[in-house]
């Protein structure tokens, strides 16, 4: 009779356990779905023509945000077409050159540390370093910051992924006499490169959302530029600044570009993990 | 016969030359990730010096932020950094735990993956969008109901009371606090599930096979077995809530002061930057603004080492 009690109540604990831990999942799921749904909700309201081809308004007119597309666009490019190869390079030291070297290590602990660290604190920093030598805010600046990002995202991708890479591959090259950087730059980072586009991926879609890094070194223009040398706008900057305005018209051009960025930096992440599967059944 | 000889070798020669330029330019790209930390961390502490020169330890002991004045203390963003983050570890890590446990435990294989990824989706939503949301949705919601209801049930007793004293705002330390528990709760997902999977297979199904229940696996193997990593897995979550910046400025509610209760608004470290840096005048100003980022720069230095240490010990571990 003890028995059957004890295994009862062995039961109603498990069972407990197990409906807490669904419970959980499903706010998990349940908050992705309520901010999603909140975007297009509000979002769609904002699309229109004019959502991508004015410029961002005074309060109580009519615009759009074009310029801070643009400005988002680029300087996510510029920081992702400096920070790649620095990030791929790293890497490869890491990965090709490093066992053995007692250096490597620690750098990849930083690498990992500067990964988390805050990005509001990298902001700070290219403030001190740019904005504040040049003078004035500056997309350049911003880019630095973004990529800045960008270096220890495709460090840690791209390292995995060479890792990834079969030792027999490297001793069949240089078992035919290759040097070693051909085999590195034309063997391994073929064989490697799906999974380092993923890396490179996941970096875009890290920092095209990024607001604090960019807050005080690219700050924001109400007027189109193409100007790298002057303050830019940028769409984070721009929701930031709309949504908490108190002007109703400005706080829906917040929401059109917050469902926008939102949805692309989704697409991005969803792309990123198909190519990566992709890749690792190819082989 | 020399020619032929001495052709390869000068092209080994090249060859060699060229290997050495190739490892001493990765080198040198690997290096300035060394660099990279020291440079912030002289150009943060360059820039504190004036605030830190004036006002000296009592920096981070003052509650003063009277920018006409010039008397600055750090005390009130410090304070509210640290309570948002306790509040959204108290969230964030049931949350998480329990995500993790029914991904590794309970979720049918084929449910596995999409629902891993959906999590995961979490953490790639922009900070900004969750204060986005945060400040049109979650805070209305919390100050017409959950707000109240705290007030009335919690509000008379005798301690805990003190914290849930004052009207409903919406806005405040405690909204920020779940927005924040909201946003690590993938991170820590993530990084649980996979030294979960670690455990294994056979201590696992040995424990079922002598009658234990789920939970006890859980319970008696999984965490013991896991114990570092799961820390390490919490402070990784920590680093990110410490230092999170526009989620936190859309809810906070910026107030430069030290409430008891969790409902009053306050600030963060982070949230006071974003807010004040552009428009911060004057030498010692700006000073103590970037003296508040030097001090959040080694909070969550420290943090996410630690994080990184205990993730590294379990690694070793399994590979033994």
């Amino acid at each position: 009779m003890q028995a059957a009690d004890l295994y009862a109540r062995r039961r109603t604990v498990n069972g407990i356990y197990l409906a807490l831990s669904m419970a959980a999942t499903a706010t998990g799921l349940a908050i992705l779905f309520l901010i999603l749904w909140t975007l297009l909700r509000n979002g769609i309201p904002a699309l229109g023509s004019d959502l991508f081809t004015e410029t961002t308004p005074p309060p109580g007119s009519r615009g759009g945000i074009a310029n801070a597309i643009y400005g988002s666009i680029v300087m996510t490019a510029v920081a992702t077409l400096v920070g790649t190869p620095v990030g791929v390079l790293t890497a490869t030291y890491l990965a090709e050159f490093g066992a053995g070297s007692r250096i490597a290590p620690v750098i990849r602990f930083v690498n990992d540390i500067l990964l988390s660290a805050p990005s509001i604190i990298i902001g700070l920093f290219v403030y001190e370093l740019m904005v504040l030598r040049m003078g004035h805010f500056s997309a350049w600046a911003g880019s630095v910051a973004l990529a800045i990002i960008v270096v220890p995202v495709v460090v840690r991708t791209s390292e995995d992924m060479l890792r990834l890479v079969p030792a027999s591959l490297r001793e069949a090259a240089t078992a035919l006499g290759t040097p070693q950087w051909k085999v590195i730059v034309m063997v391994i980072y073929r064989a490697a490169i799906q999974g380092m586009l993923t890396g490179v991926m996941l970096a875009v879609a890290r920092i095209g959302g990024e607001t604090a890094p960019l807050l005080f070194t690219a700050l924001n223009n109400q007027f189109w530029s193409t100007n790298m040398n002057g303050p830019m706008a940028n769409l984070p900057f721009v929701i930031f600044q709309f949504a908490m305005s108190p002007y109703a018209d400005w706080q829906v051009l917040a929401w059109g570009g917050a469902m926008l960025i939102t949805i692309a930096i989704l697409l991005l992440n969803i792309l990123a993990r198909l190519l990566a599967n992709w890749s690792n059944r190819s082989p | 016969m020399a020619s032929i000889l001495t052709v390869p070798s000068r092209r080994l020669d090249r060859q060699r030359l060229q290997d050495a330029a190739f490892r001493g330019t990765t080198q040198l790209f690997a290096l300035g990730v060394l660099v990279l930390l020291g440079g912030i961390v002289m150009a943060l502490a360059v820039g504190a010096v004036p605030a830190f020169r004036r006002f000296g330890w009592a920096f981070l002991t003052s509650d003063a932020w009277n920018p006409v004045t010039e008397q600055f203390g750090g005390l009130p963003a410090i304070y509210g950094t640290l309570v948002t983050s306790l509040i959204a570890m108290l969230i964030g890590i049931p949350l998480a735990f329990g995500i993790a446990v029914f991904l590794t435990e309970l979720c049918p294989p084929a449910l596995r993956r999409p629902i891993g990824t959906l999590i995961e989706l979490l953490a790639a939503i922009p900070s900004i969008i969750y204060g986005i949301w945060g400040l049109f949705v979650l805070a209305p919601v919390l100050q017409l109901t959950v707000q109240p209801m705290l007030i009335d049930i919690l509000g008379d007793l005798p301690v805990i009371g003190a914290l849930f004293s004052g009207p409903p705002l919406g806005l405040g330390v405690l909204t920020a606090g779940i927005i924040l528990g909201f946003m690590v709760l993938p991170f820590i997902a993530a990084v649980v599930r996979d030294v979960f999977s670690t455990v294994p297979a056979m201590l696992r199904e040995s424990a079922y096979g002598i009658g234990a229940t789920t939970a006890e696996v859980v319970r008696h193997i999984v965490l013991p077995y896991t114990r570092a990593g799961v820390i390490g897995g919490i402070m990784l979550g920590l680093g990110r809530a410490l230092g999170e910046t526009m989620a936190v400025t859309f809810v906070i509610g910026n107030a430069h002061r030290i409430k008891a209760s969790l409902l009053a608004p306050g600030t963060t470290i982070s949230a006071t930057l974003a807010n004040e840096f552009t428009e911060a005048v004057g030498t010692l100003y700006t000073s103590s603004l970037i003296a508040l980022g030097f001090i959040l720069f080694v909070i969550t230095f420290i943090v996410l080492a630690a994080a990184k240490l205990m993730l590294l010990r379990l690694e070793q571990e399994a590979a033994k």
